[in-house]
């Protein structure tokens, strides 16, 4: 793969406006397929999630599944979208080996919403208005995995082998209206718009929303026109960008790639292209073409979805907050920095924060431990790995150093038990009588009084000879019958030391 | 020959429950049957004698057992090749699907396992049921037990010959053009194509989805009803699935009146076009349904003009579709062009060896009807015309309470006459096709023979959607009639095949 | 006059996944030609406002509900495969070497 040539980004702004358009497709985590009653479960082994109709065998038939229908509508209501009265299926044929029947079931011109919008965030603080064309219904395919060859990719192997678990899995796709004037913002607006999307289908509870499992994925169409002209230029559509940051690089890499060849006066292919995210570039893949005759048709096997009025208005009631103003609530609630708040944004911690500080902690005691040490936690551990613990437990830690109980340095301990399993942060610290003394005013006390007895020991500290606290520590000890922290008596020595 | 080959489902039931025949007996006498004509019939591609036997003999413990039964349990049965069963390969007559055994049952199948009937075997048709000769099966092609030299209609040839040879009382048919009809009509055997919906498609094999419907096959019309009534019913694996009963097709046959039913005759198929003898014939049951005190009125359904060129549209492009899973990846067959060849060629290959030359035709006609620049023109065209079509029904069906026409325009007709004609061997269905693209219910009933070659002739009466009670009243009486005038049954016209 | 042309008939061909010879080409181009001319005729039946007919029987909201069904276990869903290799059917390579 040849690296293409790249126009300075400042230069290609200068230059061009940007148009981008995106699909999303959103996985239902319904509990059984689109059209099937098997299991819609990530990582099983290959081919048991499969029956006659996901695999294609001669004489099956689809049947629709209810609840993924419902949270489809749930989608379309979220994103402001008119509801289609009367929306069929239909089939869009196109032969590959991870599609068993040959075709994709799916929607063509009666999607089951259309018409919609999405207020986007970008960095800066802008808001961007993005126009939703539609979210339809359709199926997705099986996983391929490609044998032999150098790299285990598609090129060059010597033979596939295809697991159809995943497919007939419900999926959401939703296309964006052509988005003008986002400038050089582009990739920042399209990842955005991406985190948006996610919010929304996380907060309706329809879909697991990993993109990390491909439950959220993204094609990013691309396209430039010279400033001031009216024609839509010729666009690219980037395939299945799989993270956020990849879809801020991938965008950003096709204006410069694109700008290079305008500029140089050549012309874009209108084609599927490939982002390497360990290359940070896209590739050619297959050119647009007569190929692409996809010959939809109504899905005679199935009828048509006709979605009453009084369905649409108890799914309507039934949606939560939109993300965006759960968001402009939160952050008046809990009165953090707006750094602060949009680190928690970014990090994805907006539910555990919240559920954390509505089970009793304070907001900024929620925000340090899910940012802090649970997240270092979280990094260390493979990808997507989450903590073991509730916040409800976090909250209760919180808990126990707000009232004294236990200390930072023996919260963290604690915290250690808690995701080992040994129950919740109060039963560890009774279990192993960690409910320390920590409280420093009645160590200062009595260390104070100890002092008393031995004038000369501060003044030993001070010249560095640390043998002498340990006269100290032992009264303090004894004083507070074996409950105090000997190693925070000792800090606190220091500390008087010090002054 | 067996006496009990030749009796009536109706009256074997009877014997059953009575015990005065066992079901072993009964699927012994059938399977001798074919042991002895099937050579020479060709209906069979696979026959399961072992698993009917066992089938049988539990039916028959069970009786002894005093267990409560199904009414027709112990009644053996065929079934048509396109409807998967476990025990059974299930070809649908094409060489890509040659010795796949599916993992599970076709809804039909069930039912009839249910009932207690055991399965006798597997039945030719035309590959993946497009073609009405049977010389289309990848297997060779089923004979007209009348004329061996003549084709048993199709595409359920097997279906059709199998009950009219005596090697099966019932049969399982399956109907998208005229596939349970037109082989009933040169057979002198009865079939219905239900309302579509009303029996479950699950398992079928898909030919053209709007258009398939699953029916009876057998050669009186009470059996056919009884038939009916075991497979009928709302299946939730098939979307298109009726919800509701459509009630006792049995009982409806047994009415053998038609007095004050309004019967239409529709213009456009009589007269012109139909052989002499099956016009005749035609004329002559209007005036048994008149004498009857049936009231004979004259429908129009101009649209039907257009119904073959929609049919040849519409089922060409659902089928393109539904046999694109047929890609040597999951089951059948999987032919290798050479060496390190991509999946894309293997697929090509193996879809060029495993389909015959119809089944190409078709897929790439529907291929070509719902390509872009074509879709409005053809496809689309095409489902317009089935709305007129369907005007047409309901006007017609506002006149009228039943209508009738002869199911086919000839009496059997010559293997190799046709074949190399596709437009000519369309043109048999003229009368067959409207009611599945209407969706409506139809059946073809014996209608006396043709005086010019001695040949069966059939009539096809229609009713609207969920009337499936009415042809079977209409055509109860009509056999009755025809028993009357003619002095036996029609199959007892039939000659006897030469024994093995 | 046929728009049914050897070429057009290819791509139909490839399209729809079927390998053809020349002379298969060369035949089935008259007779598709013949058969394409014959259902033409359905556009001169119908009018801009006729509604068309996908089900024959007028039907909505047919759904299944969201329950898991017994799956196929991995020997039976791979019983009809020409090929498989650890539990996955085996294909021949997608791409030609780039």
């Amino acid at each position: 793969m040849a690296k293409a040539e790249l126009m300075n980004y400042e230069k290609a702004l200068e230059q061009f406006e940007v148009v981008i358009g995106l699909e999303v497709h959103v996985e239902l985590n319904t509990k059984t397929k689109m059209f099937c009653g098997c299991k819609n479960e990530f990582g099983n082994e290959p081919n048991t999630n499969v029956c006659p109709i996901c695999i294609a065998l001669p004489g099956a038939l689809p049947a629709v599944n209810r609840t993924a229908v419902e949270s489809s509508i749930k989608i379309g209501l979220a994103l402001g979208c008119d509801i289609q009265p009367t929306g069929r299926f239909a089939r869009k044929n196109y032969f590959y080996p991870d599609l068993a029947k040959n075709f994709q079931t799916s929607q063509y011109d009666e999607p089951i919403a259309f018409n919609g919008s999405l207020e986007v965030e970008v960095p800066s603080g802008k808001v961007h208005n993005v126009l939703i064309e539609r979210a339809h219904m359709e199926e997705d395919a099986g996983k391929l995995t490609h044998i032999g060859g150098a790299t285990g990719r598609i090129q060059g192997a010597e033979y596939s082998l295809v697991d159809y678990n995943r497919a007939g899995v419900p999926l959401v796709e939703i296309v964006t209206k052509p988005v003008y004037g986002a400038g050089a913002e582009a990739p920042e607006l399209a990842a955005a718009y991406v985190r948006s999307i996610r919010e929304i289908v996380k907060a309706l509870g329809v879909s697991d929303a990993r993109m990390e499992r491909g439950n959220v994925r993204c094609d990013a169409n691309v396209s430039l026109r010279p400033h001031g002209t009216e024609k839509l230029g010729t666009r690219t559509e980037t395939k299945n960008v799989n993270s956020l940051r990849s879809i801020e690089r991938a965008v950003r890499y096709e204006i410069q790639r694109q700008a290079h060849i305008l500029a140089n006066g050549g012309t874009i292919i209108q084609e599927t292209r490939h982002w390497h995210e360990d290359k940070g570039a896209t590739s050619a893949g297959r050119p647009k073409s007569d190929a692409d005759d996809y010959r939809y048709f109504p899905e005679p096997d199935l009828v048509p979805v006709q979605p009453s009025k009084e369905l649409i208005e108890s799914l309507r009631a039934s949606l939560p907050e939109k993300p965006a103003d759960r968001r402009k609530r939160l952050a008046a609630e809990w009165n953090f920095s707006e750094l602060e708040f949009r680190d928690v944004v970014n990090a994805d911690l907006l539910d555990q924060i919240e559920e954390t500080v509505a089970a009793g902690a304070k907001p900024q005691a929620a925000r340090k431990w899910w940012m802090g040490e649970l997240a270092r936690i979280a990094n260390e551990a493979e990808e997507g790995a989450v903590p073991n613990i509730t916040p409800a437990q976090v909250a209760e830690l919180a808990k126990l150093i707000e009232d004294g109980k236990i200390n930072d340095r023996l919260a963290r301990e604690v915290l250690g038990y808690v995701l080992a399993g040994e129950g919740s942060p109060a039963e560890i610290v009774a279990a192993r009588g960690l409910e320390v003394v920590s409280d420093d005013g009645a160590l200062i006390a009595a260390i104070e009084a100890a002092l008393a007895n031995a004038p000369d020991v501060i003044p030993a500290i001070r010249e560095g000879r640390m043998q002498a606290a340990g006269q100290v520590i032992g009264a303090v000890m004894k004083a507070m019958a074996g409950s105090a922290d000997a190693a925070r008596v000792r800090e606190l020595l220091i500390e008087i030391a010090n002054k | 020959m067996s006496d009990l080959i030749r009796k009536n489902a109706s009256e074997l039931v009877e014997l059953l429950r009575s015990k005065e025949v066992s079901s072993v007996e009964v699927t012994k006498a059938h399977l001798e049957r074919s042991d002895a004509v099937d050579g020479a019939v060709h209906s069979y591609l696979y026959q399961s004698p072992e698993a009917a036997l066992i089938a049988a003999a539990e039916i028959d413990r069970q009786r002894a057992a005093g267990e409560s039964l199904h009414p027709l349990a112990g009644l053996p049965i065929a079934v048509k090749d396109n409807l998967c069963t476990t025990d059974a390969p299930t070809t649908a007559g094409s060489k890509i699907l040659e010795g796949w055994l599916p993992p599970y049952d076709a809804t039909v199948v069930k039912k009839l396992r249910a009932a207690g009937m055991p399965i006798l075997g597997k039945t030719n048709l035309d590959e993946f049921a497009m073609g009405s000769s049977t010389e289309f099966s990848a297997f060779g092609p089923s004979k007209n037990p009348w004329d061996l030299e003549r084709i048993p209609g199709g595409s359920g040839g097997g279906s059709s010959s199998v009950v009219a040879s005596f090697q099966a009382p019932l049969a399982i048919g399956s109907d998208t053009g005229g596939s349970i009809r037109f082989p009933a009509a040169v057979t002198g055997t009865v079939g219905t194509k239900p309302t579509y919906g009303a029996v479950s498609r699950f398992g079928v094999i898909a030919l053209a989805s709007s258009l398939d419907q699953v029916g009876p096959v057998a050669r009186n019309v009470l059996d056919t009803a009884l038939l009916q009534d075991v497979i009928a019913g709302h299946d939730k694996h098939d979307s298109t699935s009726l919800p509701e009963s459509l009630g006792s097709m049995a009982d409806a046959a047994r009415k053998l009146d038609v007095k004050g039913m309004r019967i239409g005759v529709i213009k456009q198929l009589t007269g012109e076009g139909f052989q002499k003898g099956v016009s005749a014939r035609f004329q002559e049951s209007l005036n048994l349904l008149q004498a009857a005190g049936a009231e004979i009125v004259e429908v129009s359904c101009p649209s039907f003009e257009y119904a073959i060129a929609a049919y040849y549209l519409i089922l060409p492009a659902e089928a393109s579709s539904n046999l694109a899973k047929y890609d040597s990846v999951r089951f059948g067959m999987r032919v290798e062009p050479g060496e390190n060849a991509t999946i894309e060629r293997v697929m090509a290959a193996t879809r060029e060896a495993g389909f015959g030359p119809e089944v190409k035709r078709r897929i790439i006609l529907g291929t070509y009807a719902l390509s872009s620049g074509s879709y409005d023109k053809y496809y689309g065209a095409a489902l317009k015309v089935r709305t007129l079509i369907q005007r047409d029904f309901a006007e017609a069906f506002s006149k009228a309470d039943v209508l009738v026409s002869p199911t086919a325009p000839t009496t059997a007709f010559k293997f190799g006459e046709k074949v190399d004609d596709p437009l000519a061997m369309y043109l048999n269905d003229i009368a067959t096709i409207p009611a599945n693209l209407a969706g409506i219910p139809g059946m073809s009933l014996p209608n006396g023979l043709a005086e010019e070659d001695g040949l069966p002739v059939g009539i096809q009466l229609l009713a609207p959607a969920r009337e499936d009670a009415r042809l079977y009243q209409v055509g109860g009486f009509l056999e009755k009639a025809h028993e009357q005038v003619w002095g036996k049954r029609m199959i007892d016209f039939a000659p006897e095949l030469e024994v093995r | 006059m046929s728009e049914i042309t050897p070429d057009l008939v290819r791509h139909l061909a490839g399209l729809a996944r079927i390998l053809v010879s020349d002379d298969e080409v060369e035949q089935l181009t008259k007779q598709l030609g013949l058969i394409a001319d014959s259902v033409a005729t359905v556009s001169k039946a119908i009018d801009a406002d006729t509604p068309a007919t996908s089900h024959p029987i007028p039907m909505a909201n047919v759904f299944r509900e969201d329950v898991v069904e017994p799956s196929l276990s991995q020997a039976e869903a791979l019983s009809g495969a020409p090929d498989s290799y650890e539990g996955r059917f085996k294909v021949n390579a997608i791409l030609d070497e780039e």
